[in-house]
């Protein structure tokens, strides 16, 4: 998958890693998309947590997942408050992952007002980094 | 599985009393004082005292401790409390959880405060990506995501599906504005065009700064008592017929944005007070955004699932004489939005409504039933949905 992202402006912060999340944010760091799926059902679960929403199962597994997604619903945000103030316009979606889940992110590498950026756009997974390393999923145009 | 032995709660409570606070920015008071000021204007309105309450129901815009902080500090003794708190949907759900706590004989006399000063006290609305612990925080906070950018999905989604135009949800607006007209508090009393909504600003798009509610301080308040309390007052009083509530989440990452949580408070509501969406005469809506109107009337059965658009196109929104008069204090969109929680002032309008007490032009004749819904949380992500079925004195 891409893992460098088009020059965008989006503000980033570190994100709260705990003892249910740390195996995606471990990924994420190495520019992959790691998704948890119940060993029990096989659902592929979002967000991640030790939990399956659909059969109630702890038993939780990761994988490796494509990157490759479409947009499901987008909005472009022209006014907002603080940093993401300064940040407007930008592009606000949920992605519909190859594997299933929704999952909210932001479109970079597109202009806010360009006709491609319509539902059901093919997109892929960029990771923005933050200060300490981490990374935050975004996706761009394929 | 279903439950078993129950009798569901029409008619087992009134709501003798209701205030709503006059004032839109309010800086010279603390939160707990303009809970007081509500509190003691719907006790008054009932004809009751503090020391008549006997059950108290707040949400998260109560200060401090809740029940804890504001029992001590009106001096209350109580025999029960709720502090249900799923944002904007808290009240109605109180108002059924009260009817349901005097039904079991837990309580006689249940006062429900809502309070705040978001606009003079600088408190934004936010979503649970705020709240510190909240399971979903990294996988939301990290993309901007306003609360006009939840809702701006949702329609988005909604006008991919169903066709749905700006010009359909602005209509909501003007309804709403026109509304306001009447009413000497609104915050927003002056009435606007379709053409106004859609040449406003964009906030996030396909959502215009008309499609959003105002932001307010102020409050309002409610009196929930049994049947006999309520046979005892000198006040009319309106019939509790049915309650429904649900939450509305992400399914595990898949979640659709056509559709809100009344998809299943709306039918349980109309199951308990065994009526149907042709009866009612007058409905308060939860309007944070023109989206949440359309989705909700979709989901309570006014109109078929994406027809919601061609329904509120010709004035069908409209009081006295539309088919389905709604918000005619001007809602959220136009009068009040205290606390950043719609939920208190829908009941209070749909009192007002039923006792045939709202603003001269916007009276719907002969108000015999009427639904108030809330939505808390946002369209996009988690949301508690709660739905009330209320009658006249002897629906």
């Amino acid at each position: 998958m891409t893992t460098t992202p088009p020059d965008n402006h989006l503000p980033v912060t570190e994100p709260p890693v705990n003892s249910e999340t740390a195996p995606y944010w471990e990924a994420a760091a190495e520019g992959r998309l790691a998704l948890p799926r119940c060993e029990q059902c096989g659902y592929v679960i979002w967000y991640p947590r030790q939990f399956c929403p659909e059969c109630s199962s702890t038993e939780i597994g990761w994988f490796d997942a494509s990157g490759r997604g479409t947009v499901y619903s987008f909005t472009v945000t022209r006014k907002s408050w603080g940093e993401w103030g300064q940040a407007a316009p930008f592009v606000i979606a949920y992605v519909e992952l190859a594997e299933g889940p929704r999952v909210l992110t932001n479109i970079v590498g597109v202009d806010p007002d360009d006709e491609r950026l319509t539902i059901g756009m093919e997109v892929t997974a960029v990771w923005d980094r933050t200060p300490e390393g981490q990374g935050i999923l975004r996706f761009t145009p394929l | 599985m279903p439950a078993t032995g129950h009798t569901g709660i029409r008619g087992a409570a009134h709501i003798a009393g209701a205030y709503e606070h006059p004032r839109r920015e309010i800086p010279d008071r603390t939160v707990a004082q303009i809970h007081t000021e509500v509190a003691a204007g719907a006790l008054a309105d009932a004809g009751l005292q503090f020391s008549d309450v006997d059950a108290y129901f707040c949400a998260g815009d109560a200060p401090g401790f809740g029940p804890l902080s504001m029992a001590d500090y009106w001096g209350l003794e109580l025999r029960w409390f709720d502090t249900t708190e799923v944002g904007g949907s808290s009240y109605l759900a109180h108002v059924g959880h009260a009817a349901a706590a005097v039904a079991a004989g837990k309580c006689q006399v249940a006062l429900v405060t809502l309070a705040g000063r978001p606009r003079t006290g600088g408190r934004r609305p936010g979503g649970s990506g705020r709240i510190p612990d909240a399971p979903e925080i990294g996988f939301e906070n990290q993309f901007g995501l306003s609360i006009p950018a939840n809702y701006a999905l949702a329609a988005r989604r909604h006008m991919y599906e169903f066709g749905t135009t700006s010009a359909q949800l602005a209509e909501i607006k003007v309804a709403a504005s026109i509304h306001a007209s009447h009413n000497p508090h609104a915050f927003l009393p002056r009435e606007v065009t379709v053409e106004e909504v859609l040449e406003s600003p964009m906030v996030a798009d396909p959502l215009h700064r008309l499609d959003c509610c105002v932001i307010t301080d102020g409050g309002g308040a409610v009196v929930v008592v049994s049947p006999e309390v309520a046979a005892d007052l000198d006040r009319t009083t309106v019939k509790v017929l049915g309650h429904g509530e649900a939450p509305k989440h992400t399914t595990g990452g898949r979640p659709d944005l056509t559709f809100t949580g009344a998809r299943w408070s709306g039918p349980a509501a109309f199951a308990e007070a065994g009526v149907t969406p042709e009866d009612i005469d007058y409905v308060s809506i939860y309007d944070s955004f023109t989206i949440t109107v359309l989705e909700t009337l979709e989901d309570l059965g006014f109109c078929p699932k994406g027809e919601g658009g061609r329904f509120v196109s010709d004035g069908a929104l409209v009081a006295p004489h539309g088919r389905l008069p709604f918000n005619t204090d001007g809602g959220g969109l136009c009068n009040n939005h205290p606390a950043n929680r719609g939920g208190m002032t829908k009941i209070i309008e749909a009192v007002r409504q039923l006792r045939g007490e709202a603003n001269p032009g916007t009276q719907v004749p002969d108000c015999r039933l009427a639904l108030a819904h809330g939505t808390g949380g946002a369209l996009a992500t988690r949301m508690g949905s709660a739905t009330l079925i209320l009658g006249q004195e002897d629906a």
